[in-house]
């Protein structure tokens, strides 16, 4: 990715390594197309007017599927700036696991759902709690190991993170 | 040597020469990425104290919070059993395991879990077990234990992990770099994860309020070894409940930064099981939102002594430990030998002595207590403040009191201390170092040779033990105070004076380095300060170091009775030995009533932080020795950097136009008296390596050091003599 960072967000994901494309509800399907590395995987976000269209990703896989893919492609509920996070709740469709066995994570945050600092990610968060407790793992670039002497990238996790930020959204 | 002690210094050598050199890259590579991340995090004392403020209030609510806990995960629909003991988690867990009918087990990296021996406990019961944090995946295959809380292999190399995986898996081709080994691990492991019947984890958290388990990762196995399988086991012990996650921002800022100097960790992971994530069977074909299957989940609270520890005053702040092992990585002696010595049988590092002593018992905490030289680098890495030299002091202070009494007659009459007979000798002979040094000068010079001929030096080592490879001290036959007299007292009269100056006449400095001592008085009074030398007891340094606190208790009020009434009169109190102030700063707070703690602390002053303070206020600078571009190479000393006090020395050398370079190591090695215990001799050598490789690259410079020990450790690596600073801007010199 060779696009200079435009926001604090962007800047920390240049920082953590991860790339990221700016679209729009109407550019959505283009811009996973050209983010994914086939065979991809998705989960539904239709609920947040989203669609795939004729982008090559398979749409709430079976576990099968899953495991076959190189690319999950799920979106986000909250993105924090200062560190580039992404927080991918624990829910019904799916968003953990295919945000986190394929080798490349493919991130969809709505720019209204970035916020500022881990104060104020941790703060949806307790918002959400009070109503009902639920998960959520703040994710912060490519799983990492040093264990084996070295650092390396993608161990039980992703190799690779790109975000597409929706501005419309 | 005593048999004891060989066993002991084989078993450094051995580590030496097997693990040190993996141990020290990873630890030294760490330790430094936390000071730049540290330094680039401006929140982080403001952090520290929240840190440690939720922590306090959270360890003196845990009854009530471990209720709150044991509600909130059963309205999200899990299950809580708090165990009493390993026995009872582990019989627990076994039923939990044999109820599901598991076969297979995941699990990801738990210090907690090692502690219970879960592992076994589940093999017995026919559970494979498989650890996924790869760390603990190469100490399984490997059948090792841990030797760090954070890195659990970071005593082996790439190329030893290459070794164990190739002659144990037998690849078709054989592995050799991390990545490969990485690929290799995630790969095998990836199998078992999309088998297993259930997931354990650990928790770095647990939030009262939500039911809720959060795990610091950053490999991604927790995550799948919770979410995977449809039964969870969460093990925790009972001091990781916080409130509620409004208390959890500073822990997620602090933990990553203290432990490899990230700034995030990559998974900050907030579960309040049973999750709604499906669970993955992979032979089904069912699309992910429509799958089926009840979850499970227990979090197992584990007790095992630490309720006991909260009761106990010393042990209690033990239970704050977020387990980052910044202690450990910031321990010059733990860089060179690692967890494998300076741990017990579950925890590595200067905390482990706190959890070992409350969980296995003080056996365990003796097997590396000693290897804590009090030298305070890892007070400012704690990221909740704990007091780690303290509490290492403190579980001395109870194994001395447990040992039997035996020879002790010979140290009897040396000894004018409140311990109890039955205390190691050679720890008894250095905590009453101050008695020994007035002996040593009032017998000076026969003293020291009788101390170095070889006769007493096999006594000394047999007995006490003191390794005979080191050099003794020399005691001079006229002390610092005698000279002081001779020469008629003050220089600059009291009338003609702007500062009145106590100089405190450490034993060492009164009897050992009276040089330095008398550089002092001539540097003060060429600043034109009134210097008195009155008796003053030794600080207390010499018996807390060996853990004696009743006596160093003692030392602290007769110091405060022999210094009060100079520092009612106006007068300053200024120390040349940086361990003899840290005393007065720092753990006097626990001998003296708050009002005197602080009296004597805010009058004391290091000699070099004084002149600094003079040359501030308008002394004249010309009075003292010019360092005419003079090239020195400074190391300060440990707990001086604690206190932040060696900026002042190469500030005040710098101005008198030194040119200085100044170490960067966090220890020499010395550490009082450790150095000369014969157990330790070589580890002490091997610490000191570092140093001497950093100045040897200075060839032309002169040595300076602010620490007696520093000055000894650093005349055994050099042939030119190390002095103290203060002597460099002697007048007289």
């Amino acid at each position: 990715m060779t696009a200079q960072p435009r926001t604090e967000f962007e800047a920390s994901l240049q920082r953590q390594g991860s790339s990221w494309t700016r679209t729009t509800t109407e550019g959505f399907a283009d811009a996973v197309a050209d983010a994914v590395v086939e065979p991809a995987v998705a989960t539904d976000l239709s609920e947040w007017g989203l669609d795939f269209g004729d982008a090559p990703v398979t749409v709430d896989p079976t576990p099968a599927e899953l495991l076959e893919a190189t690319t999950g492609v799920a979106g986000v509920t909250t993105g924090i700036a200062s560190y580039g996070t992404l927080a991918i709740p624990s829910d019904a469709k799916g968003t953990e696991p295919v945000s986190l066995y394929p080798e490349r994570h493919v991130a969809v945050v709505r720019e209204s759902d970035v916020v500022a600092d881990v104060q104020a990610g941790l703060d949806r968060v307790a918002e959400e709690f009070d109503a009902e407790p639920g998960s959520v793992v703040f994710a912060t670039g490519a799983s990492s190991t040093g264990d084996m002497g070295a650092l390396v990238s993608g161990v039980h996790g992703p190799k690779q993170v790109h975000v597409v930020v929706v501005e419309d959204r | 040597m005593s048999a004891e002690r060989r066993l002991k210094a084989e078993r450094i050598r051995h580590l030496l020469e097997t693990e040190r050199d993996a141990i020290r890259e990873n630890t030294t590579h760490m330790n430094r990425q936390r000071y730049d991340a540290i330094e680039r995090f401006e929140r982080y004392e403001a952090s520290r104290e929240a840190a440690r403020a939720i922590k306090e209030d959270a360890i003196e609510r845990l009854p009530e919070l471990i209720d709150r806990v044991r509600e909130s995960v059963e309205a999200n629909g899990g299950t809580v059993y708090v165990a009493e003991d390993a026995a009872d988690a582990n019989r627990y867990i076994t039923e939990v395991t044999a109820e599901k009918g598991a076969e297979t087990l995941v699990k990801s990296k738990s210090m907690t879990s090692e502690e219970l021996e879960v592992n076994e406990a589940l093999e017995t019961a026919g559970v494979d077990v498989y650890e996924t944090d790869l760390g603990e995946f190469v100490i399984q295959v490997a059948g090792e234990a841990p030797s760090h809380l954070v890195g659990p292999s970071l005593h082996k190399s790439t190329a030893a992990i290459a070794e164990l995986f190739n002659a144990h898996f037998e690849p078709d081709e054989p592995l050799e770099t991390a990545e490969e080994l990485t690929n290799f691990a995630r790969d095998y492991l990836l199998e078992y994860i999309v088998e297993a019947d259930v997931g354990m984890t650990g928790a770095n958290f647990v939030l009262a309020d939500s039911g809720t388990v959060v795990l610091v990762t950053n490999e991604g196995n927790a995550r799948k070894s919770a979410v995977t399988p449809d039964t969870h086991v969460a093990v925790a012990g009972v001091e990781k409940i916080l409130p509620s996650i409004d208390d959890l921002a500073p822990f997620t800022e602090l933990i990553g930064r203290a432990a490899t100097g990230q700034e995030f960790p990559q998974y900050l992971t907030m579960l309040s099981p049973p999750v709604d994530s499906p669970p993955l069977d992979f032979e089904s074909d069912v699309p992910l939102s429509e799958a089926e299957g009840d979850r499970d989940f227990h979090l197992v609270l584990v007790d095992n002594g630490r309720m006991e520890m909260r009761e106990d005053p010393q042990l209690r702040e033990t239970l704050y430990c977020i387990r980052c092992g910044a202690c450990a990585n910031t321990c010059a002696n733990f860089q060179h030998v690692g967890g494998h010595a300076f741990g017990g049988e579950t925890y590595t590092g200067g905390i482990a002595t706190g959890w070992e002593a409350g969980v296995h018992g003080l056996d365990s905490a003796a097997e590396f207590n000693d290897l804590c030289t009090g030298c305070s680098r890892c007070v400012n890495a704690c990221p909740v403040k704990i007091d780690i030299p303290w509490i290492n002091t403190v579980v001395r202070d109870r194994i001395n009191r447990g040992e039997d009494a035996e020879l002790d007659w010979l140290v009897e009459g040396l000894t004018p201390d409140a311990e109890p007979g039955g205390m190691d000798l050679g720890k008894r002979f250095f905590g009453n170092f101050g008695t020994v040094a007035r002996l040593g000068s009032a017998t000076a010079p026969l003293s020291n040779w009788v101390a170095n001929a070889g006769p007493a030096r096999a006594l000394a080592e047999r007995v006490l033990g003191i390794d005979r490879r080191r050099d003794l001290p020399r005691f001079e036959r006229q002390t610092l105070r005698a000279w002081f007299d001779a020469r008629g007292g003050a220089a600059v009269p009291a009338g003609d004076a702007d500062r009145e100056a106590v100089l405190y006449a450490d034993p060492y400095t009164d009897h050992v380095q009276v040089d330095r001592g008398k550089a002092a008085v001539r540097v003060l009074e060429a600043l034109g300060v009134h210097v008195r030398i009155p008796e003053v007891p030794e600080s207390g340094r010499a018996p807390l170091s060996q853990g004696m606190v009743a006596t160093a208790g003692e030392r602290a009020s007769e110091v405060y009775r022999s210094l009060v009434e100079h520092v009612d009169a106006g007068r300053d109190v200024v120390v040349i030995e940086p361990s003899d102030l840290a005393m007065f700063r720092q753990e006097y707070e626990k001998f003296l009533p708050e009002a005197s703690f602080e009296r004597l602390g805010e009058a004391s002053y290091e000699v070099m932080e004084y002149v600094y303070g003079l040359l501030g206020e308008g002394a004249d600078a010309g009075e003292l020795a010019d360092g005419r571009g003079e090239a020195v190479a400074y190391h300060s000393h440990c707990q001086q950097r604690t206190l932040g006090l060696d900026a002042y020395t190469e500030a005040v050398l710098d101005d008198l136009g030194f040119d200085v370079v100044t170490s960067s190591v966090e220890c020499c090695g010395m550490a009082g008296s450790f150095g000369y215990k014969s157990e330790y001799y070589e580890l002490s050598m091997d610490v000191g390596g570092d140093l001497q490789s950093e100045f040897a690259a200075h060839p032309d410079r002169e040595i300076v050091a602010s620490g007696t020990s520093c000055i000894e450790q650093l005349d055994a690596l050099f042939d030119d003599g190390t002095r103290h600073p203060v002597e460099l801007l002697d007048p007289g010199r």
